[in-house]
Parts: C-alpha cells; structure tokens; sequence
C-alpha cells in the first residue's frame, strides 16, 4: 500500500510540471488535433518514402523562401538515398566557397559534406522578398512550437476565410491554427502541387502530411535511435529495480521483523 | 587458512594507517553509520538527490566538451551537441531533464524533512545547510538555463537579473555586474558559462558539510523519536540495499522522460535562437522556479515583491524556531498534519499560477497563495505549537513495531 502511495506522489510529481505547458488561462486557447505519425509510439520510426516525398516537398515549394540550415546533403542518407544519389542531388546546387589563391571568392557545385543553401543571403533580402515578414528557418521548427508537428501539420491546412467582423491586414492570410490568426505566409499547398515520384496521393492533406514529416526528421534526426537505445535502457534499468528489489527484501530478512 | 597476512591486505593496512579513507568511508556510509531501523521510502530522496547531482556533473562535463560561449556560435553548437557529436542527444536531453528530476527528488526531499520536522533541534544546521544547497541549485539551473541561447533563455535571463535594479541605491550597478555591460550579451554568457561550472562543485562542497552534520545527530526518523542504540542498523547493507532499490525505480522514471518526452518539461521557445529584437508573448522560468515567480508577481510593488520572493526560500532559515512544536513528526500532530498537506497543494497552486499571465483568477488565486504561504510560517506553525495536542509519543521505536510508523 505505502509503494503505491509513493508511486501514486511520483505520478503526480512527474505530471504536475507537464500539466504546466497546456495553455493559458486567458490567452485564446486554439485545439490542435492528435495526427497519427509513424514515428509515436514505444518504437516510432520514420517512415523513409514519406521522409523523401517530404523532401521534395520542401525542395519543391518551401525552399523558396525557408532554409534548413543544420541539414547537410549527407543527412539525406538517413532518408534512404545512397551515397551516389546524395552526391548528385548536392550538384545541382552551387554554394559559395573561397578566396582562392587570387583572392577572389567563386560558385562551384556542392559536395555531399556541404549544409544546404540559403533561400536568401541575408534576413533583409529575406524581409524584402516577402513584404516586411522573415520566414523563419525550418530545422527545428517542429520542436519550437506548442504541439509539434500536429501543429505544423494542421498550420499548412488551416487556411481558411476570416470569419465576419475580423479585418485583415495587408498582405496578411487568416489562418486557424496560426496564432493570432493573421499570418504573412499565403495558402501553399494545393491538391495535386507536387507529383511524387512513388505515385503517392497527392491531395493537400498528403503533402501536408509528408512535408510535416520530414520538417520532423530534420528538427529530430536521431529520434529512431533514441527509441531503440530508449527502450534497451529502460529495460535494463527495469530488470535491475526488480533485482534490487528482491536483493533488498532478503538482505531486510535478516531483521526478522520486516 | 594461514595466518600470514596476504600481500594485499598489508599493503591496505600500510595505507589505512597513514590516511584512514576506508574507515572513514565504513564510518559515512558503511557498516559503522547506525540508522533508525524504521525508515520509510521519502528517506530515499536524499540518495536520489546525490545520484542526480552526479549525473548533473558527469553530463555536464562532457558537455562543456562540446559547447561554445558565445553569443553568436551557442545556439548551434547545441544543435551540433544533437546532431553530429555521437550520443549527444543522448547526454543533453539526460542534463536537460537532469535538472528537473533534481528538483523533483530534491522538493520531495525537503517536504518530507518538513513533515516529520528533521529541521527541529538538535539538526538546525543541517537544514541550514540543506537550503544552501537548494538556493546554490536553483542559481545554478537559472545559469544552465541561459546557456543554449534561446529565446527563453535570453529573455528568461533578462527579466530575472533585471529584478536586481529594484535593490534601492546600488540596483543599477548590480544588475551591470551581472550582464558585464548595459545590456544581456556576450559578457553575460561568459560570466553565466563560468559560473554554472563553478557552481556543482560548491554543492559537493556543500554536500559534504550536509552528510556530516547529518552524522553528528545522526538521521530523524517517521516516529520522530530520538533513536535508541538498539534500534539502530548499519546503512550497510541495510539502507544501500534499500536506495539501490530506490534508484532502480527513479531510473526507470527518469529514462521514460529521457528517451519518449524529452522536450515535455522544456519550453518550445527555446529552439529558436535568442533574439534580442523580438520579445517572446509570454516568459515564464523553468517549472521548479514558478511558485516563486507567482509570488513575486503577485505583489504590484516591485521591490515588496523581490523581497517576498527571496524572503519565501530565506523564511526556511527560521523555519526551527518558526514551528514552536517540540514534537518532530506530523503522525503525532493531527492539526499540524493538515495545515502540512494544505501547505503542500497552495505550493502545487503557486506553481500553476507562475505559469499563467498575471491577470484575472490566476492572479487573484497567487496573492491568496501567497498570503498563505507567509501565514503557514509566520502565524500557524507558531500558534499551532502552544494550541495543538500531540498524540502521545511511544517510548521507544521497538515500542511502536506492533504498529509501523506510516
């Protein structure tokens, strides 16, 4: 009885803290719903398809304006490519490298060991491209806000009309699941915008999916290896309570009277 | 057997005699240290509280391996920490949850040395030395706390030294000793960076001086009772089997949060880089620090709130003489026993309060909090002691096997 006590307190010691990030008490409280995702769960992995579906998705339509900067091109071997379609893939970029021996700085095709490009080379190039507005860098973008991916994910879709009385302001789109509701990145994904290579349905609601994903991945690589480690670790750690358990009660024995 | 001395044990027995480690130790926490014999499991948070501070320091060092200072560089060499260094994730997320689970063990800790008044004489000192170390943790985790460079830890840093500039006469100066300069920037990382590795090694220090004056009366127990000699057992192998059990389970809890939630108990701002331009809607410390900030918030006047809430962690300095009960454990004080759990949830209330924005029903619940906080101490635990009837004290811990203590 008294063990259960004690784990009952530990419970509620572990989940007082956790029921502290759920929202406040006066700011507007906007529901994001629970998606499934291959990578919940005891051993959630990433599923490598929709990470490179994702991944064209990105290159395809984020790109223009987001960067990725902690994603190097030979990342994208944790996303099933081999070691020759990631050298390739990096060729078709160019970067910038130098001074060589002239001082000049030049372009030359990037290698596999290179961090992918910015869409922009500095944030006020960015600003003016997209109306005063910066879009944020994507790398950790899924760790960095309230609901994670489900958030990411529900962000792309939640496009919608403002409801009466709600007036926009210039170049700003009504967004649901935004906070505050105006957000300065349009409506992007459409049904049918990108064609995957696989044949995989390709509706909003699918790239939506896949690009969240892989927004995941790249905030989250070593996620499947986490898992994995995770639960040898906690078993191992389980089976030792268990064995100093029993260590405990035949040494306590001794006493007779407990 | 030969009655020859093996090699070895001369050679032990050399040693032993010129510095006498393994006696020393047999005495701290061997076969020489006698303990009550009727411990419950809250005695084991004080073993967890060690291993946490070790794997705060171990984590903590390897770390520092890999970390950069500055301003400009913090932020992505946390991210290069999780991504290219091998088993980085792994030891970040282990010091990042760390601090929590530290906090954790170490209130529950503390809750349990206020229910069956470990403070009370003869182990004032012992206590004293026991909030030294709370108030050189919670330092120490507002450091940690400002190094990744993000958001919350810029702005977390800003807000907090900022409240030094309400000291009357020498706050300004105060505060631009803490940043290194007029604003926070990289003279403050380097002073926090400094700082944060110099303070663990303070608490082992401090550590230290705890377990000792914990031996010279030697350690409370449920009943509350000075233990007689005969009902003490050696801490080994009695009570290291009982922590090493203890730990086990903690673990297993710590690794669930380590491996699934890693990000539960942290704030998503802070994986955006600081940016000193842009304020984030909301700032709010790390969890183990709200009640603290809700006290500090619910006073308008901001010097009175500062000083409420230093004043809320330096008021268990006094907390011995505060309680004027002679009897140690709540079990045998039926009033002191609810006013106790009372206690406990207004700090549980506090606690949520800090994390709300200082306006409406939160606000209106963390000044009644804490007024009740400042009440418990400074007008209940006095008042109870005269009024309350204890139940009557057995004589003896053996006295009371028929009936364990709770």
């Amino acid at each position: 009885m008294k063990k259960i006590i004690l784990a009952a307190a530990a419970a509620a010691a572990l989940a007082a803290p956790a029921a502290l990030s759920t929202s406040l008490w006066a700011a507007e409280h906007i529901e994001i719903p629970k998606e499934e995702w291959s990578f919940n769960g005891v051993l959630g992995k990433f599923d490598k398809q929709q990470l490179q579906r994702g991944f064209q998705v990105y290159k395809d339509v984020c790109s223009a304006c987001h960067g990725l900067q902690y994603i190097a091109f030979r990342h994208f071997e944790a996303l099933g490519y081999s070691e020759e379609q990631v050298k390739a893939l990096a060729a078709q970029y160019e970067v910038d490298d130098g001074p060589d021996e002239n001082g000049d700085m030049f372009k030359r095709k990037a290698k596999a060991s290179d961090y992918l490009p910015k869409p922009f080379p500095n944030d006020a190039t960015a600003r003016l491209a997209n109306g005063g507005a910066l879009p944020p860098d994507l790398s950790l973008m899924t760790k960095a806000r309230e609901g994670g991916p489900d958030y990411v994910y529900h962000l792309l879709l939640g496009y919608e009309e403002p409801p009466a009385g709600v007036e926009l302001m210039e170049g700003l789109s009504y967004n649901k699941y935004f906070a505050g509701h105006q957000i300065a990145m349009t409506k992007q994904l459409q049904d049918g915008l990108v064609t995957f290579a696989d044949g995989a349905p390709n509706d909003a609601a699918h790239i939506a999916k896949d690009v969240t994903a892989f927004l995941h991945w790249a905030a989250e690589p070593n996620l499947e290896a986490r898992h994995s480690t995770g639960l040898r670790v906690t078993l191992y750690a389980l089976l030792f309570a268990v064995l100093a358990y029993f260590t405990k009660r035949r040494i306590w024995a001794k006493l007779g009277d407990h | 057997m030969s009655t020859e001395k093996s090699a070895w044990r001369k050679a032990y027995e050399w040693h032993e005699a010129r510095l006498p480690i393994v006696t020393w130790l047999d005495h701290s926490l061997g076969t020489k240290y006698p303990v009550p014999r009727n411990l419950n499991y809250w005695w084991n948070f004080g073993s967890l509280a060690m291993f946490m501070l070790a794997v705060m320091i171990f984590s903590g060092i390897i770390l520092a391996m890999n970390y950069t200072p500055h301003v400009t560089m913090a932020f992505d060499s946390v991210e290069r920490i999780m991504r290219d260094v091998n088993y980085g994730w792994l030891i970040r997320y282990m010091h990042a949850n760390g601090a929590s689970f530290f906090f954790i063990v170490v209130y529950i800790h503390i809750f349990r040395g206020m229910y069956y008044g470990s403070y009370k004489s003869p182990r004032e000192v012992l206590w004293w030395l026991g909030i030294l170390i709370y108030l050189a943790m919670m330092a120490a985790g507002f450091l940690g706390y400002v190094l990744p460079w993000g958001q919350m830890s810029f702005w977390g840093a800003t807000v907090i030294t900022s409240l030094f500039s309400a000291v009357p006469g020498v706050g300004d100066a105060i505060v631009t000793l803490l940043w290194g300069g007029f604003s926070v920037d990289n003279p403050t990382l380097n002073r926090f960076y400094s700082l944060h590795y110099l303070l663990p090694f303070v608490i082992v220090g401090l550590v230290f001086l705890h377990i000792w004056a914990l031996h010279v009366p030697g350690a409370n127990n449920p009943l509350g009772i000075d233990a007689a000699p005969a009902d003490k057992i050696p801490f080994y192998p009695y009570y290291v089997a009982k922590d090493v059990f203890g730990l086990g389970v903690f673990i297993v809890i710590y690794f669930i949060v380590v491996f699934w939630a890693p990000n539960l108990l942290g704030d998503p701002a802070n994986y955006e880089k600081a940016n000193p331009m842009v304020t984030p809607p909301h700032i709010v410390p790390e969890w183990y620090y709200l009640a603290f900030y809700a006290i500090l918030r619910s006073i308008p006047d901001k010097l009175t709130g500062v000083v409420a809430m230093f004043g809320a962690i330096l008021i268990l300095f006094a907390l011995p003489w505060l309680d004027t009960s002679r009897v140690r454990s709540a079990n045998f004080r039926p009033v002191f026993r609810v006013f106790f759990w009372i206690f406990v949830a207004n700090a549980a209330m506090l606690t949520w309060c800090g994390a709300q924005l200082p306006e409406g029903p939160p606000l209106i619940l963390g000044r009644i909090g804490t007024f009740w906080y400042f009440f418990h101490f400074f007008v209940l635990l006095p008042v109870l002691g005269w009024v309350e009837t204890p139940k009557p004290l057995p004589a003896s811990i053996s006295q009371s096997v028929m009936k364990p203590a709770e």
